[in-house]
């Protein structure tokens, strides 16, 4: 009985941080924004600087009308966002918060786990292109696609350096072996994964897919309602894992200054919040990189970085064992 | 404790009956006539896969399936079918008159498979209880310590088909830049793709001797260039 009250409330904790975080991160995303540019961001909503903006938000999309268009294909195009947003609340489930069981649900190969899960993710952005029976819908899928293509490799790479280095491929197990010193050794590493991992949520300067100055808003063009907003939702959770996943992987989890283990929750979120915040801050820097570019990046700079990264922790794992 | 087909464990139904839907989603993923459900088909019938290997207790093997067959072989074939091809709806003409013999291959690979199956594990039992024997760690200790010759020699044979691709694909754009700078002297990019330095060498070469030698024809021969590269271009696809 205690087995499946436990089971609930971890089940029911994971839920309510995936309603909650990924809203933080879009209101912060707004008002981050806003003052980078020197304006003030949405103001009125809820009375404190627009705190409820995105509640208002999800309020005029939930009464939107849901308009599928005639030539397009129904269910694979109803279908099409919950495939994309499930996937983000699976990996939520096996990131951990703090040092032994304060995880939604331990799983032995969880960094597998994450990524493999990640990926399907993406099938949901090619869904909506093709159902949606519209050229630039299409186009954008294909970017989806190809960018998928190119940057899973060096994401998965940059994993598995970090795995070697643990020497497990369990979450818990990887943030559990980190040491200070593995920051400046796996740093490309890190650097790699973030970047690879932006790409596949398709965040800028990679969001050649949803270029709104060339092909409208990509796969996601023909979405209203509810629909569209859980694509928006879809990016804003995977930020959320993303982040977390790199503070798990290489930026040692819970282990803080001071605190002990008591507060490694808070700095796991603090870890978390500040790795979102610069995906804001780069999404306000950079301009977007053209398809080429975003090819050539991963390719032959990413991959190869990678790789030397991964050779570099096999020397270090041989010469200081 | 015993083992019997008469009284299955809750295990055992769920294993059945996601067999059953995986076997279902793969049989409407070769017969349905819209393409791109058929790719989407698929995606059920490999995560079904995944499910068994879970069941299984094969945790590993479980989430590289995930990995490798629904994220990358499906995201390929998508976008193959993306690029040149996705009409929405059925596809008439997404037949093939190899029918009966495909079903003849793949009637005889599944006999072959089953009875290999059947002959290796008679009557081997996988305690579900008990440690769990396809954690990471198990698996990777039996993949380096018993299996590292073969798990090399696969690694090699996809390193040549890797290599066997790019030689393929490098050769070919070769050899259509050739065909047209060999018919017209054309100077421009004959397909899609982009060309090698070498075959842009020898065009450029080309080019140089005509308009040395016939410098009065070079309106014909552009459009005469132009003609091949279209027709270069036709025979490439």
């Amino acid at each position: 009985m205690t087995d499946a009250l436990d089971v609930t409330l971890r089940l029911l904790a994971v839920f309510a941080a995936f309603l909650v975080l990924p809203l933080v991160v879009g209101q912060t995303e707004h008002k981050v924004m806003a003052h980078m540019q020197g304006r003030l961001g949405p103001m009125y909503a809820g009375g404190f600087h627009g705190w409820a903006q995105l509640v208002a938000d999800g309020v005029k999309f939930a009464q939107k009308e849901d308009v599928v268009p005639a030539g397009a294909d129904r269910r694979v195009f109803q279908l099409a966002p919950a495939v994309a947003l499930l996937p983000y609340l699976l990996v939520l489930l096996v990131i951990p918060l703090g040092p032994g069981d304060a995880v939604g649900q331990a799983i032995d190969a969880g960094v597998f786990f994450a990524l493999a899960v990640m990926g399907v993710g993406v099938l949901g952005s090619l869904m909506a292109g093709w159902a949606s029976a519209n050229k630039y819908s299409l186009l954008g899928g294909l970017r989806t696609a190809a960018q998928l293509l190119a940057y899973e490799l060096p994401m998965l790479l940059a994993a598995a350096s970090v795995a070697m280095a643990a020497g497990t491929v369990s979450l818990t197990g990887i943030a559990g072996a980190f040491e200070w010193w593995w920051l400046p050794w796996q740093i490309v590493g890190a650097v790699v994964f973030f970047v690879a991992g932006l790409a596949e949520l398709q965040r800028p300067p990679f969001d050649m897919p949803v270029a709104d100055s060339e092909i409208i808003f990509g796969a996601y063009t023909e979405y209203t309602g509810l629909r569209f907003a859980f694509f928006l939702l879809a990016e804003y959770a995977g930020i959320v894992v993303l982040c977390g996943l790199t503070t798990v992987l290489f930026l040692g989890g819970w282990h803080g200054p001071f605190g002990g283990d008591g507060l490694g929750w808070f700095w796991t979120l603090l870890k978390t919040a500040a790795l979102a915040f610069v995906v804001i801050w780069l999404r306000v820097t950079y301009p977007r990189l053209r398809e080429d570019q975003l090819q050539k990046l991963s390719w032959t700079f990413l991959v190869p970085l990678a790789l030397a990264q991964i050779a570099l922790t096999g020397v270090v794992k041989v010469v200081i064992p | 404790m015993s083992h019997g087909f008469l009284s299955p464990t809750g295990v055992e139904v769920t294993f059945l009956l996601v067999g059953v839907v995986t076997l279902g989603a793969a049989v409407v993923s070769v017969t349905t006539r819209q393409l791109v459900h058929a790719a989407l088909w698929l995606v059920v019938a490999l995560g079904g896969l995944a499910v068994e290997y879970l069941l299984l207790t094969a945790e590993f093997i479980a989430w590289v399936q995930v990995l490798i067959y629904v994220g990358s072989v499906v995201v390929l074939l998508l976008f193959g079918l993306m690029l040149t091809r996705a009409p929405i709806g059925r596809s008439p003409d997404a037949d093939s008159g190899n029918r009966g013999v495909a079903l003849g291959v793949a009637v005889a690979a599944a006999v072959a498979l089953v009875w290999l199956v059947v002959d290796a594990f008679r009557t081997t039992w996988i305690e579900l209880d008990g440690a769990s024997a396809g954690t990471t760690e198990v698996t990777g200790e039996s993949l380096f310590r018993h299996w590292v010759l073969p798990f090399e020699a696969l690694s090699v044979l996809l390193l040549a088909a890797l290599v066997g691709a790019i030689v393929l694909s490098r050769k070919r754009n070769a050899d259509v830049d050739a065909a047209s700078s060999g018919k017209a002297g054309a100077a421009r990019p004959a397909g899609p793709s982009t060309r090698t330095a070498a075959g842009a060498k020898a065009a450029g070469r080309a080019a140089a001797g005509r308009a040395a030698a016939r410098p009065g024809e070079q309106g014909a021969a552009d459009a005469a260039s132009g003609d091949a590269g279209r027709r270069a271009e036709g025979g490439e696809r």
